[in-house]
């Protein structure tokens, strides 16, 4: 029997808190999760610093890829006898919901920022580079890694197959939204999947979801959201985001003007010098980055320190809502008011936006921008969800943004209450 | 602060305005691809490169009131209309840029489609491959739109032609 079409003697299952069980029957998918790249994803956390707000956000992208993959298969079962579903594509579906994070590195938002790299060229390495991983899929066939790698980048040719990876209503953020919202512990984020996938349709290039379904498709339109806001942008776990992106920024920065770091930051070197191989990519997870935190808690350098400690022991930056319209002119006060008072702004001041974040929210946009959610009418006509939902029309149309202003207050409240400077900050603060 | 967006406003600052946001999004893309150094992050989507990150943060501008967007309804869809305002413009006045003028770049691509424009940034997106493939991926992923062999040699000589601005 080919490779691709070998079977498990018995079915596997993983259980999965979000799911109840993963399935397991392909020989392929078996020996992808068993491979060293794909195990790696255990040592990366799913949602990044969120655990220092959530304590129980400690899930990795381990689980997410399972769940996504579960999703799809579950997906290809309503599809398996649907027009415009080729069933040859399934494996290829499969191998790509589970592979498609395979890139993330720790605390991947903020190290990409700062080292300039992007994640997706990192899956397209491991993917198509001397990996175990690309060992598994070239047994399929010769080309079959190309393949994988395309429908992740959103290339391949099906755009039916991409979509069901990448899209509006895609099975990443179907598992992403109701497992974080598991695991935070919060009450949004929860919607009727089931329902979902019921009245989901395999259409050409894309998937499309009945307009009975559309309530269903509010309920996840509505979770996605209020998670957003409510945990994606939550102002601690971006006051943790901007301690962790100085602290890089910080450690390169000693390293270019030639600083004699205690311990050699033998692990990301590469990455200051701004071109880390595959291998050194890999080498580098959450467990190694916390260990270089713990060691530069004590390095000679105040700055690398101090951010240092304020991570590991969760001495968070404070914020305040801050408009960088109306307060420019204060914002340039404070920036000389901070250097007055012997803390580096380009460190301790630090304007937050809600673009910094790698979450969105859904928006019809404009013809030919983005591909919408479309809702199949009895008609066999195709309309743009909001377009038929009063609901989704009210979110889609609000057009929320926030900016936050973070600085180490207790370093402030130290100062002396005689210090001009000190009282100048406070006014400009809070009034 | 804000960096990122005063690069935007620069941007805006060089046109009298902008018209529809995939022209937007194409034109920033291209920019980036004539070594302009915006930072927004672009993945491939239905319709070409598209950066979820410009995308907020021109809905952060329009929300701070550096920038003016207008929404006009079209036959079947919306389109919207970009300018940069007064208190985008005193904004600016506080950052010192190290962009290249970018008034003829932007000419050149107002006076293109928004279809030409996705082809040149899809062309640009396969730049890594050799040429001859690069038509071949822009054939298969963008078969809807039916371009051809001439508007690929079309989307060339505007690229090359881009570049050569200085």
């Amino acid at each position: 029997m080919a490779y691709r079409d070998e079977k498990l003697s018995e079915e596997k299952v993983f259980k999965d808190p979000v799911h109840r069980y993963v399935h397991v029957r392909e020989r392929v998918i078996w020996d992808l999760i068993g491979t060293a790249e794909f195990q790696r994803l255990r040592r990366i956390k799913q949602l990044g610093t969120s655990y220092l707000t959530f304590h129980g956000a400690e899930h990795s992208r381990f689980n997410h890829s399972l769940g996504v993959y579960e999703i799809v298969r579950r997906i290809i079962e309503n599809f398996k006898d649907r027009p415009n579903w080729n069933q040859e594509e399934r494996l290829l579906c499969l191998c790509a919901a589970l592979l498609h994070d395979l890139g993330h590195g720790p605390f991947s938002h903020s190290f990409e920022k700062v080292f300039k790299l992007d994640h997706e060229d990192f899956t397209q390495a491991i993917l198509l580079g001397d990996t175990e991983v690309n060992k598994v899929l070239s047994k399929v066939e010769k080309g079959f890694p190309k393949k994988v790698a395309d429908v992740i980048n959103k290339t391949y040719e099906n755009k039916l197959v991409v979509s069901l990876i990448s899209s509006q209503i895609d099975a990443d953020r179907m598992d992403y939204l109701q497992r974080d919202a598991y695991f935070t512990g919060v009450s949004y984020g929860h919607f009727d999947m089931e329902r979902i996938l019921r009245v989901m349709r395999p259409m050409e290039d894309q998937v499309v979801v009945k307009e009975s379904g559309m309530h269903a498709v509010e309920d996840y339109i509505m979770s996605r959201y209020q998670m957003y806001w409510q945990v994606y942008f939550h102002p601690v776990t971006r006051s943790a985001e901007v301690i962790l992106t100085k602290i890089l920024h910080r450690a390169k920065e000693l390293y270019e003007e030639g600083y004699n770091f205690e311990l050699k930051p033998v692990h990301f070197l590469s990455f200051f010098s701004g071109e880390p191989t595959l291998e050194e990519y890999l080498a580098l997870d959450e467990a190694v980055v916390l260990y270089y935190f713990q060691t530069w808690m004590k390095e000679e350098d105040a700055v690398l320190s101090d951010l240092c400690q304020r991570f590991v022991n969760r001495k968070l930056f404070k914020y305040i809502e801050f408009n960088p319209n109306s307060q420019m002119n204060e914002w340039m006060e404070l920036y000389k008011l901070f250097t007055k008072a012997g803390l580096n702004p380009d460190y301790y001041l630090v304007v937050d936006s809600s673009s910094d974040l790698p979450y969105d929210f859904y928006r019809p946009g404009e013809e030919g921008e983005r591909l919408p959610i479309h809702l199949l009418q009895p008609n066999d006509e195709l309309k743009e969800l909001s377009r038929l939902s009063d609901i989704v029309e009210s979110i889609s149309g609000k057009k929320r943004t926030d900016h936050k202003l973070y600085i180490p207050l207790d370093r402030l409240e130290e100062m002396s209450n005689r210090s001009k400077t000190k009282k100048r900050i406070m006014e400009i603060l809070f009034g | 602060m804000l960096e990122n967006h005063a690069k935007l406003m620069q941007f805006f600052s060089s046109t009298d305005e902008i018209v529809g946001r995939k022209k937007l999004q194409k034109m920033i893309y291209i920019l980036k691809k004539c070594e302009i150094p915006f930072e927004e992050r672009y993945q491939f989507h239905f319709y070409g490169p598209y950066s979820e990150e410009l995308t907020l943060r021109v809905e952060e501008m329009c929300n701070l009131g550096f920038i003016s967007e207008t929404k006009e309804e079209k036959k079947n869809y919306y389109q919207y209309r970009y300018q940069l305002t007064d208190s985008g413009r005193n904004f600016l006045t506080h950052y010192e840029m190290d962009l290249p003028p970018l008034n003829v770049h932007i000419e050149e691509m107002n006076g293109r489609s928004s279809r030409f424009l996705e082809l040149v940034s899809t062309m640009l997106f396969f730049e890594h491959l050799p040429k001859e493939e690069i038509a071949e991926k822009v054939f298969t992923v963008k078969s809807a739109q039916n371009y051809t062999q001439e508007d690929i040699d079309e989307g060339w000589k505007f690229i090359e032609h881009l570049r050569s601005i200085h």
